[in-house]
């Protein structure tokens, strides 16, 4: 079990009154891509934001790889094993050239300096950005910019690597690229915890945890947990398109064999049912 | 006409003296009380045609028409034009100050001459019109409201002065899908009060189901525009057929694919729909 979270409970307030997190179990496996799913406010980011110790554990138990993430002398070691990749990459930009940027986390954590200019190149590399070392970030457009801020976690090789909404501000274009390459890391043996409310980006994910008011709703296979409708309104979240579709020809009595996930599903079950007909 | 552009361009110079067009020959026309979406890749221009008709920028070329009056002529007063467009820009909860709401949202009003009444009337209409219990929320301290709620109290804010007209880049851009639809009903029902709304958005889905008229824009030109239900027929048969599409449209050409023609006209999802319970119940082509 690489991430193993007991009983977590968190309060932003000085006097613990309203709970961000309430009780949350959590498991995680090496090499898993998990998406978290949950409206604004749902605790997604909260809970997180635990596992590299960017929050402190106010109650309960986590473990991460094998950490004690209570271990203050530990927190550099998880920041390190824990990427973090933002919504907003604009506002963590320190350099003005883009390979600077990158170099600036290698340099924090005393990388030897021979090393720094491979690493840049094989973390460009990694989010197909090679050409891009010596470009101002500014003029990049935001699926690039995200992309290089993902370099620059990547350049410090974290085993796990947490996506907080980053595919929130970027056009379906962006979008798609920062998916691709969240999936090829995936492929390459990372961790991918992303986080999301597009239930679109949970379709593919091993494990979809569904959150909601601080709790963890239902964990599980994103076929289960998004075809549930009942569970998905209790989150407030609007489940994908064909599983509305489903529904909705159901009750006007037009029944599909199974309820699909992907459009690629949906379009087999109207064919499959139109041949019939 | 609430808005008339001409012949509009708008070019800048990069560090190492690059010239950028960013808008192109741009012409259109924008009735009063309708509600226009803008759609466009990154870096397409739509942005910066915000800001030109919000007066923050100048054109290079051409004119900008608010209510007949030429906004860059000399002597204009954009002051008036402050009064009568409202702006929203991108991630408008980053300019959240005050200690608490309601003094946030008053903020702008302060030297509108209206009395302390009037103002405290004003902040309840326009925290209640963005689906807020006034009495909860009027003492909390803005930055302690979950991102989706911040937002809808900046936007109370630009409210909160009644813009005739009122701009909005990537409004629900990083909210959570009940977000999205409230802020959007919202919206709705403040142009069917007579507002004028210009909405810059990716969310294809938004755009379908709330704007009445769409403006298209291509490496800053103005490449379609009309009704937005045309517009989108339109753009499907276009060859780069992933932009400007709507999920409905998509499931549509994958149906078409595979020797399932849909109408044309699918373009929201409750087109979709009836299509289907049409070809579906044998009420379609046998």
């Amino acid at each position: 079990m690489l991430i193993a979270g007991n009983n977590i409970s968190f309060s932003y307030d000085f006097d613990g009154s309203s709970l961000a997190l309430q009780n949350v179990d959590i498991r995680i496996e090496q090499g898993e891509f998990v998406a978290i799913l949950g409206c604004n406010g749902s605790g997604k980011s909260t809970l997180v934001k635990h596992f590299n110790a960017l929050l402190q554990l106010q109650q309960g138990e986590l473990r991460v790889a094998q950490i004690d993430a209570r271990n203050e002398k530990d927190i550099w070691y998880l920041r390190r094993l824990c990427g973090m990749v933002f919504q907003n990459p604009d506002q963590q930009f320190v350099s003005s050239v883009v390979e600077e940027e990158i170099a600036f986390g290698l340099e924090n954590y005393e990388t030897p300096r021979d090393e720094i200019p491979n690493r840049i190149q094989a973390a460009l590399a990694l989010v197909e950005m090679s050409g891009y070392a010596k470009r101002a970030p500014n003029t990049l457009s935001g699926g690039e910019k995200q992309r290089i801020a993902l370099a620059g976690v990547l350049a410090l090789e974290p085993e796990i690597i947490i996506f907080d909404e980053v595919t929130a501000m970027l056009d379906p274009n962006g979008r798609q690229e920062v998916v691709e390459i969240m999936h090829k890391l995936h492929g390459a043996g990372k961790t991918i915890i992303a986080i999301t409310h597009y239930v679109e980006e949970a379709v593919a994910a091993d494990k979809v945890i569904l959150m909601h008011k601080g709790r963890v709703l239902a964990c599980g296979g994103p076929r289960a947990i998004l075809s549930d409708l009942d569970l998905m309104r209790e989150a407030e979240l609007i489940p994908p398109l064909p599983v509305r579709l489903y529904h909705d020809l159901r009750q006007a009595g037009v029944h599909l064999r199974h309820c699909p996930l992907t459009d690629e599903e949906l379009v087999e079950e109207i064919w499959q049912l139109r041949s019939k007909i | 006409m609430a808005i008339k552009i001409e012949n509009l361009s708008y070019s800048y110079l990069q560090p190492f003296g690059e010239k950028v067009e960013a808008l192109k020959n741009v012409s259109c026309s924008i009735a009063d009380g309708d509600f226009v979406g803008i759609m466009g890749h990154t870096g397409c221009g739509k942005t910066t045609l915000l800001q030109l008709l919000a007066g923050l920028r100048a054109p290079t070329s051409g004119q900008i028409y608010v209510n007949g009056e030429e906004i860059n002529a000399k002597g204009y007063d954009k002051s008036s034009l402050r009064q009568t467009v409202g702006v929203v820009f991108q991630n408008p909860e980053y300019q959240l100050f005050a200690t608490t709401v309601e003094k946030d949202v008053a903020f702008g009003l302060k030297h509108s001459g209206l009395s302390r009444q009037e103002v405290t009337a004003r902040v309840q209409w326009a925290l209640e019109t963005m689906g807020f219990d006034f009495a909860k929320i009027r003492s909390q301290s803005p930055l302690a409201l979950s991102g989706g709620e911040k937002r809808r109290v900046a936007i109370a804010g630009v409210l909160a002065r009644k813009p005739e007209i009122l701009l909005f880049d990537e409004p629900i851009a990083g909210l959570d899908p009940y977000g999205r639809e409230n802020f959007l009903r919202f919206v709705g029902e403040i142009n069917q009060a007579g507002t004028t709304v210009l909405m810059v958005s990716h969310n294809m889905e938004a755009l379908a189901e709330y704007t009445k008229h769409l403006l298209v824009l291509e490496q800053g030109r103005l490449i379609d525009s009309g009704p937005t239900r045309e517009v989108f027929v339109r753009l499907k048969q276009r060859k780069n057929g992933a932009f400007g599409q709507t999920k409905a449209q998509k499931i549509a050409t994958l149906l078409a694919e595979v020797k399932l023609p849909l109408s044309s006209g699918v373009v929201t999802y409750a087109d979709l729909l009836s299509a289907l319970k049409q070809e579906l119940t044998g009420g379609g082509r046998g």
